[in-house]
Order: C-alpha cells, then sequence, then structure tokens
C-alpha cells in the first residue's frame, strides 16, 4: 500500500474500570482502512467491534483508550476537541445502529442535516437546505422537499436510517463507519439500505467500515473482512476468501451456523457451543481455546498472535489449511 | 402551530380550572395596566378629608383609604403590578441562570458536576433570609437588589431539575450522533439539549412566578423589600394588619387580590404541567 491509509489504528486497548478490575473491551488492535475500501467486521456480541470503531469517533465516553488512531495521516486520539470536530461528521462519519432514537425529536429533518452543512463548510443556511435535499433525493427519499420540514417521529424507520446516511454523506466523507446499520430494521428495509450502501461506494470513493454480526449483510458489501473475538482481530482476510476458505476455527464455526436456503432442512439451527470469555478469564491463553475443537495444549499457555501474508491473516496456532 | 406545541394547548383548552385561572390572571394584568385610567385618584396624595375611608363604588375612593388617606385602588393596583414585575423578571433570571447552569452541569457531568451541584448545594443551605438582610445591610435597600437576592437563590432548583433532565437527554443516541457529526459541546447543549428540556422548565416556571410574588411580599411585609412611597402587595398587607381590626379592608384588598392571583397561577401552572404531560418525581 503506497497511498496513505484512511484510517490507521495501531495497538489500540479500550477499558473499562469495573469494581473487579479492569475490562479490556479491545485488547491491542492493529488494522488499515484504504482509500474506497469496505471493511466487514463481524463478531458476536460483546466482541469489541462496536467499542472499537466508538473509540475511533471519540465516542468511548469514560472508557481509557490507548494506542493510536490516525486518520488521512492525523493522529485523532490525542487531538484537541476543535480539530476533531472538523474531521468529525464530515470526513469520517458514523450510522448508528437504531435511527429510531439517533435524530434529534424536536428538530426538523432539514434543519439537522443542513446544521452538518453549516457547521462544516460554512454554508447558508438557505444553500444547506438545498444540498440537504439534493442528498435526500441522493438516497431515494420519496418527496425529499416536503421531507425537509418534517420532524423524526413522521418518517418510518427505513426513512429514518436513509436521513442518517444522508447525514453522514453530505460532507463526501473519507471514511464512514456503519454500526449494524440494518439490525433495527425490516428484512425488506434492510434489503433497501444495503443497495444504498453498495451504490454509495461506487459513486464518491468512501471508504466503508461496516460492522455487524450479520454475515450475509457483510458478505455482500465488504472487499475485506475482519472477524473479532473477545477485543482482538482473529482473521483479517478478502472476503471471498474468507467465505471460501476460513482459517481460524472460529470463523469456520461461525460461517456454519449461517442458515442456508438451499441445503437440507435441519431440525435444529447449529449454533457454536460454550459461551464467549468472561472478562478476566486465563488472559494467558488462545481465548476461543475453550470452544474450539482444535484445541491443544499451546492453545491453553499461549496467546496466539495475529500474523500472516497480507492477504490472509489470523490468530491460531493450528489454522485451517 | 402543529405536534406538540399544537397538543399541548388544546389539552390545555380542555381543562376548564386552567382556562378559568389564565384568564383571571390576565384580567388581573390589564387592570394594573389600565386601571390608574379608570379612577384618577394617584397613589401618593393624601386625601386628608377622607382618612381610612370605607370602600364604596359611590365614593371617589373605590377601595376605600388608608390611614394617611391615599387611594387603597391606585396603590393595590401599582403593587400588583410591583409584584407581577418582580415575579416575571426574577423568574426570567432563574430560568436563564438555572437552565444554562444545569445543562453544563449534567451534560459535562463527571467532576465538573460534582462541584457545580456542591455548589448549588452550599447555596440552597444558605438561610435565606439572613442572605438577604446581609445584602441589604452591605448595599442598602434598593429595588434591583431586591430582584438580586430574589434572582440569585429562585435558579438553584430549576438548575436541579434541568441537571437532572440533561443527564438522561445525554444517554440518547442522538446526542451520541451530534458528538459523531463534529458539534461542539456549547453546540449540543443550545440546540440538542435545552430545547428537549423545554417542557419540565416552562411548568416549573410558571410555579415559580407564585413563588416568587410570595417571597417578594414576604420581604416587603418584614420591610427589607419595596420601600415607602412605593408599594408591593406585601407592604400594603403589612400596613392592613395594623388596621385589621378597625379598617379590615386595608388587609383584605390587597390580601385578597395575593391569594386570587398566587391560586390562579398555581392552578394554571398545574394545568400547564398535565398539558405539557411533564412526569415529576
Amino acid at each position: 500500500m503506497n497511498t496513505v491509509p484512511t484510517l490507521s489504528v495501531d495497538e489500540l486497548s479500550v477499558s473499562f474500570a469495573h469494581r473487579t478490575g479492569t475490562v479490556e473491551a479491545v485488547d491491542g488492535v492493529s488494522l488499515r482502512i484504504a482509500p474506497a475500501e469496505c471493511v466487514g467486521v463481524v463478531g458476536e456480541s460483546g466482541s469489541g467491534k462496536t467499542q472499537l470503531f466508538l473509540a475511533v469517533m471519540g465516542l468511548a465516553g469514560n472508557a481509557s483508550v490507548r494506542g493510536s488512531i490516525r486518520f488521512e495521516g492525523k493522529e485523532l486520539l490525542r487531538a484537541a476537541a476543535p480539530a476533531i470536530n472538523r474531521v468529525r461528521g464530515s470526513k469520517l462519519t458514523m450510522i448508528f445502529q437504531d435511527p429510531m432514537t439517533s435524530l434529534t425529536p424536536h428538530l426538523s429533518i432539514g434543519t439537522q442535516l443542513a446544521e452538518v452543512l453549516v457547521c462544516h463548510q460554512g454554508l447558508s443556511w438557505g444553500e444547506a437546505r438545498d444540498a440537504a435535499r439534493r442528498m435526500l433525493d441522493r438516497v431515494r427519499i420519496p418527496e425529499p422537499q416536503r421531507r425537509l420540514s418534517q420532524y423524526p417521529h413522521e418518517l418510518s424507520g427505513g426513512m429514518r436510517q436513509r436521513v442518517m446516511l444522508a447525514m453522514s454523506l453530505l460532507c463526501e466523507p473519507a471514511l464512514v463507519i456503519a454500526d449494524e446499520p440494518t439490525t433495527a430494521l425490516d428484512v425488506t428495509i434492510q434489503a433497501q439500505i444495503i443497495e444504498l450502501l453498495r451504490a454509495m461506494r461506487g459513486e464518491a470513493g468512501t471508504a466503508l467500515a461496516l460492522i455487524s454480526h450479520d454475515l450475509a449483510v457483510v458478505a455482500g458489501l465488504a472487499d475485506r473482512i475482519l472477524v473479532m473475538y473477545a477485543g482482538r482481530i482473529v482473521e483479517d482476510a478478502a472476503a471471498a476468501e474468507l467465505f471460501r476458505q476460513p482459517r481460524h476455527p472460529y470463523t469456520a464455526e461461525l460461517l456454519k451456523c449461517v442458515p442456508s436456503l438451499s441445503g437440507p432442512r435441519l431440525a435444529r439451527l447449529p449454533t457454536l457451543a460454550g459461551q464467549p470469555p468472561q472478562p478476566g478469564d486465563a488472559l494467558q491463553a488462545c481465548p476461543f481455546a475453550p470452544r474450539c475443537p482444535r484445541a491443544a495444549d499451546r492453545c491453553r499457555s499461549e496467546r496466539p498472535a495475529l500474523m500472516g501474508a497480507s492477504t490472509g491473516q489470523v490468530a491460531c496456532h493450528f489454522p485451517l489449511p | 402551530m402543529r405536534g406538540f406545541a399544537g397538543d399541548a394547548i388544546r389539552r390545555l383548552r380542555a381543562n376548564p380550572a386552567a382556562v378559568l385561572a389564565s384568564g383571571v390572571i390576565c384580567a388581573v394584568v390589564v387592570a394594573t395596566l389600565l386601571g390608574p385610567w379608570l379612577n384618577p385618584n394617584n397613589t401618593q396624595t393624601l386625601d386628608w378629608l377622607h382618612v381610612a375611608a370605607r370602600p364604596g363604588l359611590q365614593s371617589a375612593h373605590w377601595f376605600g383609604t388608608d390611614r394617611l388617606g391615599r387611594d387603597l385602588y391606585a396603590r393595590t393596583l401599582a403593587g400588583t403590578r410591583v409584584s407581577i414585575v418582580i415575579g416575571l423578571v426574577a423568574s426570567i433570571l432563574s430560568i436563564l441562570v438555572g437552565v444554562s447552569y444545569g445543562a453544563i452541569s449534567g451534560y459535562i457531568g463527571g467532576r465538573t458536576d460534582q462541584v457545580m451541584m456542591r455548589i448549588i448545594e452550599i447555596l440552597s443551605g444558605l438561610p435565606l433570609i439572613f442572605f438577604v438582610i446581609f445584602l441589604t445591610v452591605i448595599f442598602g435597600r434598593s429595588e434591583s437588589l431586591l430582584f438580586i437576592s430574589i434572582g440569585a437563590v429562585g435558579w438553584l432548583t430549576m438548575a436541579r431539575i434541568v441537571r437532572g433532565q440533561t443527564l438522561s437527554i445525554r444517554q440518547q443516541d442522538f446526542i451520541a450522533a451530534a458528538v459523531a457529526s463534529g458539534a461542539s459541546s456549547g453546540r449540543i447543549i443550545a440546540k440538542h439539549v435545552v430545547p428537549n428540556v423545554i417542557g419540565p422548565v416552562i411548568v416549573y416556571a410558571t410555579l415559580t412566578v407564585p413563588q416568587i410574588i410570595l417571597f417578594e411580599s414576604f420581604l416587603s411585609f418584614l420591610g427589607l423589600g419595596i420601600q415607602e412611597p412605593g408599594a408591593s402587595l406585601g407592604t400594603l398587607i403589612a400596613e392592613g394588619v395594623g388596621e385589621m381590626e378597625a379598617a379590615p379592608w386595608m388587609l383584605l384588598v390587597p390580601g385578597g387580590f395575593l391569594a386570587v392571583l398566587l391560586l390562579c397561577l398555581n392552578i394554571f401552572g398545574d394545568g400547564l404541567r398535565d398539558a405539557l404531560d411533564v412526569r415529576e418525581g
């Protein structure tokens, strides 16, 4: 990679103080996202995928964040608030999981969208509303002019998520972080939003970080997929490669759990046995070892690092071939 | 108007007590503004022929006169006006200070919040009357001092209410979304937090006005507020108490105005609370 990566995260840890000690939600994660690349981040609940990107946005709250987050080469983690605010919302944006609660209820759609442009690009309110209307049209909201003066409660969930998407795209961002953008929506609406995200990538050359626990959503969009487990990246591979030939046993087990339409009817959906590690469980071992069909003694005494060629990295002592 | 405000007004209209109360409040306000034109007596002229005259529509003094022969009708209306103005100004002051203080404290949170809330607790722990006496001793008696001392205390509860609301609003996703959109803390507080606490603020403000009117009357009754020859309902009641047995109207007229005004403001505030559907803990 010769160009400066859009997002470059090094040794990032996010930890919470807890009465039993500190809990590492994200544990020394490093990743790169190239311009116009679409990276899917998958993992089960509590794997740290959301915390990782909340930390990137500076939304980690009272968690302590260590490491380095560089956006287009500039360090964000120790930057002053005005510098971060110039980037946030314009070049680096985020779409949240629940569109029902992500819009300020007492401001009209037009005001909320225009505010972004007024703040970041210094447009007048009139120009900003025009731009907002064009953007609503681009995310295929019918009657965009009328929507501008409507309030969030007058729109359906799918429409609100489109408004959020429009808001995130207003300033032609370099990276959009989408945190489970379709989880709170109906399946049909979900498909429309995914279609929209796909179209958006083609149009503006925006990089996309798609956080999801739904492999199907990620499969259709991502160029590269990061699999997270217990606060770490356990596999990093091209999307096609990962689905064809998972290297980490966790990824393989995860893929087995995806129900298939064409396969034989199963009495029960396959599941992954066991529980993810609790905070404070043996830090020396591979966190997946207790659930892993391939676990050996080494897995219980030595933690595997993420290693491998640039095409695919895996954190496992005994990766699948 | 549609949506929230429209709904609230419709609900308020459906409440006959609140409508009646707001009508009476409006009538009192109009009377204090127009009253002096209806009856030409002014507040300070001494009518030596009618000292402590009984009230009556046939005489020149509709509400009678006090023991110096001053017209009680003119003085009561002037006093009511002073009380209402003090109530409004001090309430506005307490809204401005209380809302910004509470919103900042609640939004920033953490140690700042702790320190700001301890300051409020210290201030609300001060005995109010001593505080006012202390101020009047240092700065002398004046109306502006009255505003300041009442306003200085009136915002404390408002700040607490707003802080509590802000704490819950701060947890909502749309605040995180606003932060993620690059809005500064000041902008988020002003545009995304404060408008969301406006319901409780309005309700509490309408309930603050009668409290402050009562407090001002109390101070004036003790001789710490409005000074002669000016009048507020408190000073008039204080004068009336002295003549209670011989000339009960001197107490009953300003006392009646105060009671009716406070009752109506409280009923209206309650109605507004129901209409805005503010849940109080």
